[in-house]
């Protein structure tokens, strides 16, 4: 009893107690992270492809994807048996992609050397056996062995074609469509004009627009027909495939994406197709509703969101922060609007974006609209969610978070620095903005840090306020005026949730979920890491003391 | 604590009593006084620090204020540029009036008073910026835009505390690379650099070891004919090296006001005598 007194006065119980605190959570978060990581970056790597060969003869073939044991409560048998989780691919032709088969169903296992693994366009993966290509009456390759060796050329060929298409329907096509709708516009303007002003000439006006109009259709027929070309000739070699179960299927080698031999890659191999799968998750646009793809327009709408919510929050937030710590009189009232500022901290988001919607999606996007884009009515620009209005919700949301950090960093700056230059007579104007400010720049840039990470991982307010599910769109591109505020965005957030729980198939989607979030964990780092390398190089020029 | 003799420059007359030397005596004093203080008092709120104060302070000539911690000095000396400004709840009463202008007269521009008053702080205070941009502050916010203006006030003000020679090489590092002794000079060279009339020193060595404190107490007696200095101090052996005239205040109230050499040898007050001799405070 004494000892423990002894030890209790010392306080060693309260090291272990603080010690196993930190512990905990050093190991929720870890476990997380962990568990996020490996899910997330194990997706991208390419496993072997099994043929199994069942009890009652039938034969599929597929990944394995997990092992576990059968529970059975109340039985001699519980989490004594194993299952086998298997994605066998070809949605198309079997209607399931995963499949639960239990160790004693399996005959004989067997992994074929030539088994083939196809990404495409449409139906997730096929996994089976190459039979043969063919181009119009012409047989290139028949058998696995030739097919496979003829296939990645014919990939490479059909990725530079899907390049192709693209840069037809979206520039050109896509270009020659926005024409077309600022044309209409203008008419649509002319209708107005009319409207408001009877008898007003505009005869001239409408000829010059139907003639423009008349040329840009015959530019756009052009486009569609070598559009049309282009497609019929790059989708001209087709590639049969069969199932373990011995059905065919054709398909175009324009729709196929990857293909890889499962089980005779070597390390080599299956790292070369880990690292061009991540570059298509990073840098590709999503397929299959988002559950395969990239997630590139989710990551610039991301980061974009976050740069132009800090570009709100920052100045505001330090504005205020100034006018509170610097020029206020303290006093009952100022207490009472830092008390009111730090309480808005902790509003439930979606409350915010609910007002977002409201204030600035409703009255300030529709006001813009009756003003300036009269001839869109009734379609919405800015009446409507954008990334402009996420932006500014979000920045509403973390404007507290801001303040309160730059408030603390005035306060830390040392009156003695303030009377320096106050004595040699600076205005207190001056003085703020010479000496003030840049010593408590470093405090500030940790305000934003905290801003932004929160930012980033907000979704609740989003979606209601511009996120899309799919936004083909960026809303930074090389169409005047190359800054699109109004548009809609894709946002990782949003992308988890969406993938995750919105999705017809969610097995299919469920490693999508871990690398997305992955992803997200990797930008609000970059982000966070990049403000943080910028405090430090202010902090070290403006130290306040060499003392210190 | 410092050596007795260690300032003297030339054949200064010396009265020598409790191991003190004091500075020459004053050259006669030229003109109307700097600082005429009349009637001042001052409260933090409801607290009153100064009770009444009266008295002038001569032009070009150094003025030490000397009494215990909490008596007021500080307080009064704040008063002469207006730094009491930035303290809430201060009201101050009386007249102070710096070359004959009453400044805390209403309409009175506090930014012309700062400039006319410098300021040099118990702690030295150099901006996070390079020791040439320190020096050229009060230049720069005074707008003076011109490169050879600046770089001339810079070795001029420089050269005035007493640091070029030290820093001449490396006017482009930081001020706060600088030793503490440096640090301080640096402070009083962004003072003099705005041309200031008189120099308000508070405790300037406190911080200080004794050989930068000697290089500062030097530096005070150069200063000194061209600019009026006030320094608060508690370090009465330097009141008695760097004064002409010294002050001596308790509880707010200031309890004695003369030469120097007559205050430190034969004070009036019995409150004085006890303090110099070291009965009190």
């Amino acid at each position: 009893m004494r000892a423990f007194r002894e030890l209790l006065r010392r306080g060693d119980p309260a090291v272990w107690l603080a010690g196993s605190g930190l512990g905990a959570s050093l190991l929720m978060i870890g476990g997380m992270i962990t568990l996020i990581l490996v899910n997330g970056l194990g997706f991208f790597w390419p496993r072997s492809v099994g043929e199994f060969t069942l009890e009652d003869g039938s034969v599929v073939m597929g990944e394995v994807v997990a092992r576990e044991r059968i529970p059975a409560p109340g039985t001699p048998d519980h989490l004594k048996k194993a299952r086998l989780q298997l994605k066998l691919g070809n949605r198309d032709l079997t209607g399931v992609d995963f499949r639960w088969i239990d160790d004693d169903e399996i005959a004989r296992t067997a992994y074929p050397a030539d088994a083939v693994y196809l990404e495409r366009r449409e139906y997730g993966p096929f996994i089976g056996r190459p039979v043969s290509l063919v181009s119009g009456d012409r047989t290139i390759a028949s058998g696995a062995d030739a097919v496979l060796e003829a296939l990645p050329a014919l990939v490479a060929k059909a990725a530079a074609d899907r390049d192709g298409i693209r840069k037809l329907e979206q520039r050109d096509i896509g270009g020659v469509n926005y024409r077309m709708e600022q044309v209409r516009l203008r008419s649509r303007a002319l209708d107005l004009e009319a409207a408001r002003r009877p008898g007003a000439d505009l005869a001239a006006a409408r000829a010059a627009i139907d003639q423009e109009l008349a040329a840009l259709k015959a530019q756009y027929a052009l486009f569609e027909g070598r559009l049309a070309r282009t497609i019929e000739d790059a989708s001209r070699v087709q590639l049969t495939v069969r199932t373990a179960g011995g059905e065919e299927k054709a398909l175009s080698t324009l729709d196929v994406f990857r293909a890889y031999p499962a089980n005779r890659l070597t390390t080599s191999g299956r790292a070369s197709v880990y690292a061009s799968r991540l570059w298509e998750f990073l840098s590709g646009d999503p397929r299959e509703s988002n559950t395969e793809g990239g997630v590139f327009p989710a990551i610039f709408g991301t980061v974009m969101m976050v740069l132009l919510m800090s570009l709100v929050a920052v100045p505001f937030g330090v504005l205020a922060a100034l006018y509170l710590r610097e020029y206020a009189r303290q006093g009952p009232l100022v207490r009472l609007v830092r008390i009111a500022v730090n309480n808005l901290a902790g509003v439930p988001s979606i409350v915010f974006g609910v007002f977002g919607l409201g204030f600035f999606v409703y009255s300030v996007g529709g006001t813009i609209d009756r003003l300036f884009y009269p001839e869109l009515l009734p379609t919405p620009t800015f009446g409507t969610g954008g990334i402009l209005w996420a932006s500014l919700t979000l920045g509403l949301l973390t404007v507290p978070v801001v303040i309160v950090a730059a408030e603390e960093a005035l306060s830390a700056v040392p009156r003695s620095m303030r009377e320096a230059s106050l004595a040699t007579g600076a205005t207190k104007f001056q003085t703020i903005l010479r000496v003030v400010l840049p010593a408590a720049a470093p405090g500030i840039l940790t305000g934003l840090i905290l801003a932004m990470a929160r930012g980033a991982g907000e979704v609740a307010p989003l979606m209601i306020t511009g996120v899309v599910k799919l936004a083909p769109d960026l809303p930074l591109d090389g169409l005047f005026p190359f800054l699109h505020l109004e548009r809609k965005f894709m946002h990782l957030g949003f992308h988890i949730y969406d993938v995750g729980f919105q999705s017809p198939n969610v097995e299919a989607a469920k490693p999508m979920v871990y690398a997305t979030a992955v992803l997200l964990l990797v930008i609000v780092v970059l982000l966070n890491l990049t403000a943080i390398v910028v405090r430090n190089r202010l902090r070290k020029r403006y130290q306040t003391s060499a003392f210190s | 604590m410092m050596a007795a003799t260690a300032f003297a420059p030339g054949a200064a007359l010396r009265i020598s009593t409790a191991g003190v030397t004091f500075a020459p005596p004053p050259t006669a004093a030229a003109g109307p006084p700097a600082i005429v203080v009349a009637g001042a008092s001052l409260w933090y709120g409801a607290n009153q620090a100064l009770y009444d104060i009266t008295m002038d302070i001569p032009d070009k000539q150094v003025t030490a204020f000397i009494g215990p911690s909490g008596c007021g000095k500080s307080t009064l000396l704040r008063c002469f540029n207006r730094m009491n400004d930035l303290i809430d709840h201060v009201r101050v009463s009386g007249r102070i009036l710096v070359q004959g202008r009453d400044i805390n007269a209403a309409g009175t521009d506090v930014i012309d008073v700062r400039r006319r008053v410098g300021m040099v702080f118990q702690k030295s205070n150099p901006l996070p910026k390079s020791i040439y941009e320190n020096v050229v502050y009060g230049l720069r916010i005074a707008g003076i835009k011109d490169k050879a203006t600046l770089d001339a006030a810079c070795e001029r003000s420089l050269r005035g505390a007493a640091l070029w020679d030290e820093v001449k090489d490396r006017l482009h590092t930081s001020g706060l690379s600088l030793s503490g002794g440096q640090q301080q000079r640096l402070c009083i060279a962004r003072a003099i650099a705005i041309e200031p009339e008189i120099i308000l020193m508070d405790e300037p060595c406190s911080a200080l070891d004794p050989i930068a404190t000697l290089k500062i107490e030097e530096l005070i007696y150069d200063l000194k004919a061209r600019y009026t200095i006030v320094i608060v101090t508690h370090n009465l052996q330097q009141a008695a090296r760097v004064s002409d005239r010294t002050a001596f205040f308790w509880l707010g109230k200031l309890v004695e006001y003369g030469g120097t050499a007559g205050l430190f040898t034969n004070p009036e007050q019995k409150h004085t005598e006890d303090y110099i001799t070291g009965r009190f405070g």
